[in-house]
């Protein structure tokens, strides 16, 4: 069942076209890389997935209904997102952060409730987190921000989960739990999730699918051994790579060629 | 954050407001024993505001308006700080920088030249729609093609905005007769001694309705500060919620301006120390700021009637002279 879709898309800043004509479908529980150039359009992409923005042109539809016809806080409950990172100008403990994550599920003039702080709970355990609960997020690294931000995406229990280069900032056995923690939620909860990247070699081996895009159209879609070619990358990065087969889950391997 | 924590501070505060409100009562140029005041307020409390001595005359008609005025008149001010700070993501805003303040000086000082002052509220009137017209101004000349209100736009319009209502005071005040002048004067530098109690109730109804339909927003405004792409993100409907927020509190905000004149700095000084003190959770913030800033303000009162004993200053002089400080240790620190 698919629960994302995207039908002829067009998008724009003003004049300057984004996204042309793009479709492509997302099956629940599936793991989606988006990998292109930069200025490719992966982060637009991101954004009219969750109804910020929406199309000029076709339509985007999440679980079954059209973005334009969200309410803001009805598609906040179905699609989270990672930014790549967010500023602060007020201080909020790293806990207060998380806890905005319930704010789609709460009303006007409400307080979270017992469940609602052990849904946060779960999310920062999971990230790892709950050590710096009490601390000022402002005063945190790049990588604990990111877990941070990651726990917001959790608490807000979403079906979708959009991931704009949220490995990034994070060390090496923090990219590991991460993997693993979107591994078994996709497993558990049937969580979908769409990550942007330019790590190629990371997405060839987590990802079921791959999305290329290459200056706003989709260049390839497919299982990694289909878009992650020689050719493919020699056309849309305009570089020589050599690939070949990763040892542990024979998933194609990038490198590059200098 | 807890419901009970907001409501346990909040109660904590409302008691220390209401403890300085006694002692403003008692001190000032003549000295009213605790005995009488406690005494007046026990009767008037029932029902019963027959007065029998000068003092008592003193608390009931001079010293009681002018306490409760104040606190009212601080409150809003506090409020309107803690929402303009958060939807300009700026420490440094408030209702002054922004020209809604000076929007409604120009209306009532309008007034004053043209005689309004003989119209029950005429002045009010006025001054609520010099806000409104700033407001307005505020959207055509900030907003972008989409109505779109940027951050840094708005305040720098706001800067402009304030200079030309200066030039605009400036001008009015080379027309008035000298009367006029130190009316006007007295009205620029805040005064809270004028105010009736139909204005008072007036100014307390729109302080109550103004916290009511704002408090309903603390949640997005939790998220508004960290800027609309995540308040989009996590379900506020930033381009409905931003104008609300807005157009709310300016005419909260002006109608107090209308009746108390310019007071400077509260606005900036009383969110920033209850953001140090209670963290900020706007659901928090907004109501011991209010407290915190009531307070505030019958403090500054209090002082400006004792300090130069038997005349009185301006309180928007006392609230000048600590604000203009701390305003500028508030620019030199490093995290706001």
């Amino acid at each position: 069942m698919q629960i994302v879709s995207a039908q002829d898309v067009n998008f724009s800043y003003g004049e300057n076209t984004v996204i042309r004509g793009v479709s492509f479908s997302v099956g629940r529980s599936e793991i989606t890389a988006i990998i292109g150039p930069n200025g490719s359009g992966k982060t637009t992409l991101l954004k009219l997935i969750n109804g910020t923005l929406l199309p000029e042109k076709g339509e985007v539809g999440v679980a079954g209904k059209n973005t334009a016809r969200y309410t803001r806080r009805e598609i906040a409950k179905k699609v989270s997102i990672v930014p790549q990172e967010t500023s602060l100008i007020f201080p909020y403990y790293a806990e207060e952060i998380v806890l905005m994550g319930r704010f789609p599920h709460l009303g006007n003039y409400r307080f979270e409730n017992k469940n609602d702080y052990s849904i946060v709970h779960e999310a920062m355990e999971r990230t790892d987190t709950l050590s710096f609960a009490r601390r000022r997020f402002n005063e945190l690294s790049a990588g604990e921000r990111q877990r941070v931000l990651i726990a917001r995406a959790l608490a807000q229990e979403p079906e979708v989960l959009l991931l704009d280069e949220s490995t990034a900032f994070l060390d090496l056995k923090h990219q590991l739990r991460f993997l693993r923690l979107l591994k078994k939620l996709k497993a558990e909860k049937q969580l979908t999730i769409v990550f942007v990247t330019h790590d190629i070699n990371l997405a060839a081996q987590h990802a079921d699918k791959i999305i290329l895009l290459y200056s706003g159209k989709i260049y390839a879609i497919g299982n990694p051994a289909e878009v992650i070619s020689a050719r493919n990358m020699k056309e849309v990065y305009e570089v020589d790579v050599l690939v070949d087969v990763g040892l542990q889950n024979r998933s194609p391997r990038i490198t590059l060629l200098t | 954050m807890t419901a009970s924590r907001v409501l346990k501070v909040s109660l904590l505060m409302l008691f220390v407001f209401i403890m300085l409100c006694l002692v403003s009562l008692a001190v000032g140029s003549v000295h009213v024993e605790w005995g009488v005041i406690l005494r007046f307020l026990g009767k008037a409390l029932t029902g019963n505001f027959s007065i029998y001595s000068q003092e008592e005359l003193i608390v009931a008609s001079v010293r009681l308006p002018r306490v409760l005025f104040a606190g009212v008149v601080g409150a809003v001010l506090s409020v309107g700080g803690v929402i303009f700070q958060a939807l300009l993501r700026n420490p440094l805003a408030d209702p002054y920088i922004l020209g809604i303040s000076g929007g409604a000086a120009v209306g009532a000082i309008t007034g004053i030249v043209i005689g309004a002052s003989s119209f029950y509220l005429g002045i009010p009137l006025l001054a609520f729609c010099g806000a409104l017209i700033t407001v307005f101004l505020l959207f055509v000349i900030a907003g972008g093609a989409r109505g779109a209100l940027m951050d840094n736009s708005l305040l720098l319009t706001g800067v402009v905005i304030n200079a030309f209502f200066a030039a605009a005071i400036l001008f009015f005040l080379s027309l008035v007769g000298s009367l006029e002048l130190h009316s006007i004067t007295f009205w620029l530098m805040g005064d809270l001694s004028r105010a009736a109690w139909g204005e008072i109730g007036l100014a307390a109804l729109c302080l109550f309705a103004g916290f009511f339909l704002l408090y309903g927003q603390a949640g997005k405004l939790n998220l508004l500060v960290q800027g609309e792409e995540t308040a989009l993100h996590l379900g506020v409907n930033v381009e409905r919620t931003k104008p609300w927020l807005l157009v709310v509190t300016s005419l909260m905000v002006s109608v107090t301006v209308a009746l108390a004149g310019l007071i400077g700095f509260v606005g900036i000084m009383v969110p920033h120390m209850m953001r140090l003190l209670f963290g900020s959770d706007h659901r928090m913030l907004m109501p011991v700021a209010a407290l915190f800033g009531a307070s505030f303000l019958v403090i500054a009162d209090t002082l400006s009637r004792v300090l130069m004993m038997p005349s009185e200053l301006p309180v928007g002089v006392i609230t000048a002279l600590c604000g203009a400080p701390y305003f500028i240790f508030l620019l030199k620190r490093k995290s706001l």
